[in-house]
């Protein structure tokens, strides 16, 4: 049995952030759940998936965050307890369906989850979601904890069926990525099947119904700012003339600083965990009663802003800051001692930061950042296609998963990027003012994402760039997990249909369309050259199986590569493919067996075809 | 109970992560207050694993810098990348058995010269416990339980409010069925290892 499904109110377990909210989620009776990857929120799904096969939850990965919204919505207006996640900047591809959905409301409780990325530890931006709550008018919870995760998202299912509105959940990073003790609940009973009531004078915002439901949803704001002025998990603590407001990982600092600092006498903290709509009286009496006070929040100024107008209502002078000169950054994730020194500084309080070590004398470390893994194809496929564009002067517009790796030299194969399929949007600008050639990147997952869109605009404005589409049968980058073009049969998974990339462009009347074999080096090379040479839009489809999901699946392996006596030293390998598997020995090139994938291809590149394969694995040269 | 603070870093694919799960059941067993965070999501990239544990009372999961009581490194160069999260009372626990960064395979960077790094290590820290636990996780029959021979010296210093049956009790719940004996032994192996240490 899953581990999430166990039935033992009151046993202790150690969860990772991302597992905890998915308990909570069972323990909420949740009977339907969608999304579409993206980290920090994908082990949430992960589970998901893996509890859905083993129970009647419905789940599903739908292609992008826009469609899970929709799906969701309407199993939350028959009556179903639905959840869906995202990544932050996955909302802003969800945020139509978000906007109005708010409008229309929801009759079984509707979770909807935005994972925040402070830093970017794996994100393009670090925006903050808690300005979509305002925008939408919906309210919004905010864990501080992995405990306090798996607790807050029965609570707001609660509040979704109260309001008849969807509830957004939000988390940074270090709550998905935590781990913590957490007491298991009981389980709510999953109902999964509902029924949908037309009700088309309240559910089809035509102008003159959406004045009517925006008049609704602004009642219901006021509605769900009572509880969010009762609510437990908007609390304060301590006593004392000094205040700090804070939200989120930001507490946990706080709390430290308070006890590590010796003020418990001396500050009260108004921790808000529901934060849209804010507390507007609690927040007030929190003034009231306080000499200056402290915002601590990741992020924008959010809080601080709206407690500054609070403050302007009572009248009130105190001193109010948090974002600023010497205290706290809109930038990045904050951290303990940041917090405790802040705090320290703010309230005029002796404070000797721990001594960090001198390390001037410690010489720069070698960076290890992440790379294509050894054998890669889009490796090879980058190899490939700059080599059929020597010559050329070029515009690599790429996307975001894996192939975003391409960036580093040598394979130096990403010039520009936005967000999920951006790649071939931008190719169709860039070659309406550019003489440059035009070569642009997408995954598989991300093509079906939100590429085809900009594809089918390329056709139709006759655009001229060319599409490579590098399909390795997965969504590698966030955890290989199934899109619509996967055989899920491959993953012994029936009851799944499964969606040719080839026919969609094809059916978009792409007119040049080449598919390719990476691994099979100078035929890619001459099919990509001919493609680069076609006036219009043409497609390449690079086809091969991610590496690791291949040793995952369990598929055949090849055999690995080792550099023989004919080697002269000519390093094309090591210096334009770079595989990991490589390295240096004496000065001379070799290859780790253990890395090695046998995908051939530097031994296609090597001059003196001096790259062969080993016999057997034991008998590696050293 | 006086709060401690873990600092692990390794390459992605040498079981930080779960060296960190075997603490964090340890710490359950043992009662022992436990909060963890780790970053990864890039680690099969070959990338930089970060995993921060906070044992006691603190609400806290990451680990300012200078303000880690121990250091586990799974690789050298990496615990050297790291000495920013040390002061001068961490004890420092490092293997020793390098995993090049392909930066370095490709010439665009040297990798530190490891007396050097020991020294610069030990001047600037209380104690540093310097080993190849590749070499023992071969000598215990698993090339792949460096993390195993690590936790091992972790638990021989003491700093740690948990003890050898919680932690090897919690490698029985962590660990594959197959690997046990061989993790076990890698355990004892480093544990040893670093009774030995100067």
């Amino acid at each position: 049995m899953h581990k999430l499904l166990t039935d033992n109110p009151g046993q202790k377990v150690l969860l990772l952030g991302n597992e905890a909210i998915a308990r909570g989620a069972i323990e909420a009776g949740v009977a339907f759940a969608s999304t579409y990857p993206g980290t920090p929120s994908s082990e949430i799904s992960l589970n998901f998936f893996q509890i859905a096969r083993e129970s009647d939850l419905y789940f599903e990965y739908s292609t992008n965050e826009k469609v899970a919204l929709e799906v969701a919505a309407a199993a939350a207006n028959s009556g179903v307890r639905t959840m869906c996640v995202m990544k932050h900047v996955g909302l802003n591809v969800a945020a139509d369906a978000l906007m109005t959905l708010a409008y229309v409301g929801v009759k079984g409780g509707l979770v909807v989850l935005t994972a925040d990325d402070p830093l970017m530890f794996s994100s393009q931006n670090e925006q903050d979601n808690r300005f979509y709550a305002k925008l939408s008018g919906l309210p919004m919870v905010e864990p501080s904890s992995v405990e306090e995760a798996k607790n807050l998202v029965p609570y707001a299912f609660d509040l979704s069926e109260k309001l008849q509105e969807p509830v957004l959940f939000r988390t940074t990073t270090r709550i998905n990525h935590s781990t913590g003790t957490v007491t298991l609940g009981p389980i709510r009973e999953r109902i999964t099947r509902g029924d949908f009531k037309n009700d088309p004078l309240n559910l089809v915002p035509v102008p003159a119904v959406a004045r009517k439901l925006h008049v609704r949803l602004l009642k219901n704001y006021d509605t769900a700012r009572g509880l969010a002025e009762k609510s437990e998990y908007n609390f304060t603590t301590g006593k004392g003339p000094w205040g700090i407001i804070c939200n989120g990982v930001s507490y946990n600092y706080v709390a430290d600083a308070i006890q590590d600092l010796q003020i418990e006498d001396q500050v009260r903290v108004l921790r808000i965990g529901f934060s849209h709509p804010l507390p507007a009286a609690l927040i007030k009496d929190f003034l009231q009663g306080s000499e200056k006070v402290l915002m601590v929040e990741e992020g924008e100024p959010y809080m601080e802003e709206a407690v500054k107008a609070l403050a302007q209502e009572e009248g009130l002078t105190l001193p109010i800051k948090g974002k600023g000169e010497g205290l706290f950054s809109r930038l990045y994730e904050y951290n303990p001692a940041q917090v405790r020194q802040t705090i320290a500084r703010y309230f005029g309080l002796a404070y000797t930061p721990a001594t960090l070590p001198d390390l001037t004398d410690v010489p720069q470390v070698p960076q290890r950042p992440p790379t294509l893994c050894a054998g890669c194809s889009h490796r090879a496929t980058f190899y490939e296609v700059r080599r059929a564009a020597e010559g050329m002067e070029t515009i690599f517009p790429t996307d975001i998963g894996c192939y975003t790796l391409g960036l580093l030299p040598p394979l130096s194969a990403a010039d520009f990027l936005i967000c999920m399929g951006s790649s071939v949007g931008t190719s169709g600008g860039f070659s309406k003012v550019t003489n440059k050639k035009v070569i642009a990147f997408i995954g598989d997952s991300t093509f079906f994402h939100s590429g085809i869109p900009g594809l089918i605009n390329g056709v139709f404005n006759n655009h001229e760039f060319t599409l490579v589409i590098l399909d390795n049968g997965t969504t590698a980058m966030t955890g290989h997990q199934p899109h619509p073009g996967v055989d899920m049969q491959q993953l012994n998974l029936d009851g799944y249909g499964q969606v040719s990339i080839e026919a969609i462009v094809r059916a978009i009347g792409v007119p040049h369309i080449t598919v390719v074999k990476p691994y099979k080096v100078q035929k890619s090379i001459a099919a990509i050259k001919e493609a680069l040479q076609f006036k219009g839009v043409s497609v390449i489809i690079s086809q091969e199986t991610c590496t690791l999901y291949a040793k995952g699946l369990k598929l055949p392996q090849r055999k690995a590569f080792h550099v023989s006596a004919k080697c002269k030293d000519h390093r094309e390998c090591i210096d334009t493919l770079a595989c990991p598997a490589f390295y240096t020995w004496e000065d001379r090139v070799k290859i780790d067996p253990n890395l090695c994938t046998g995908c051939a291809v530097c031994a296609q590149i090597c001059p003196e075809n001096a790259i062969l394969p080993v016999k057997s694995k034991k008998s590696v040269p050293a | 109970m006086e709060t401690k603070r873990l600092i692990i870093v390794a390459v992605g694919g040498q079981g930080n992560l779960l060296a960190s799960s075997v603490l964090g059941e340890a710490a359950l067993l043992a009662g022992v207050p436990i909060r963890m965070s780790e970053i990864h999501g890039m680690a099969q990239r070959g990338g930089v694993v970060e995993s921060a544990l906070v044992f006691g009372e603190a609400h806290s999961t990451i680990i300012s810098d200078g303000e880690a009581d121990v250091l586990v490194g799974f690789e050298p160069a990496e615990t050297l990348r790291a000495l920013n999260k040390c002061n001068a009372h961490t004890v420092v626990i490092t293997n020793l058995a390098p995993l090049m960064p392909f930066t370095v395979n490709i010439g665009q960077g040297v990798y530190p010269d490891l007396d050097h790094l020991q020294k610069l290590i030990r001047k600037k820290t209380a104690k540093l416990i310097a080993f190849n636990a590749a070499a023992l996780a071969q000598e215990a029959g698993n090339v792949l339980a460096v993390n195993m021979v690590l936790l091992g010296a972790l638990i021989q210093t003491g700093v740690l409010p948990l003890t050898v049956d919680h932690v090897k009790e919690a490698m029985q719940r962590k660990t594959k069925k197959d690997f046990l004996d061989s993790n076990l032994k890698a355990f004892e192996l480093g544990f040893a290892a670093a009774g030995q240490a100067v």
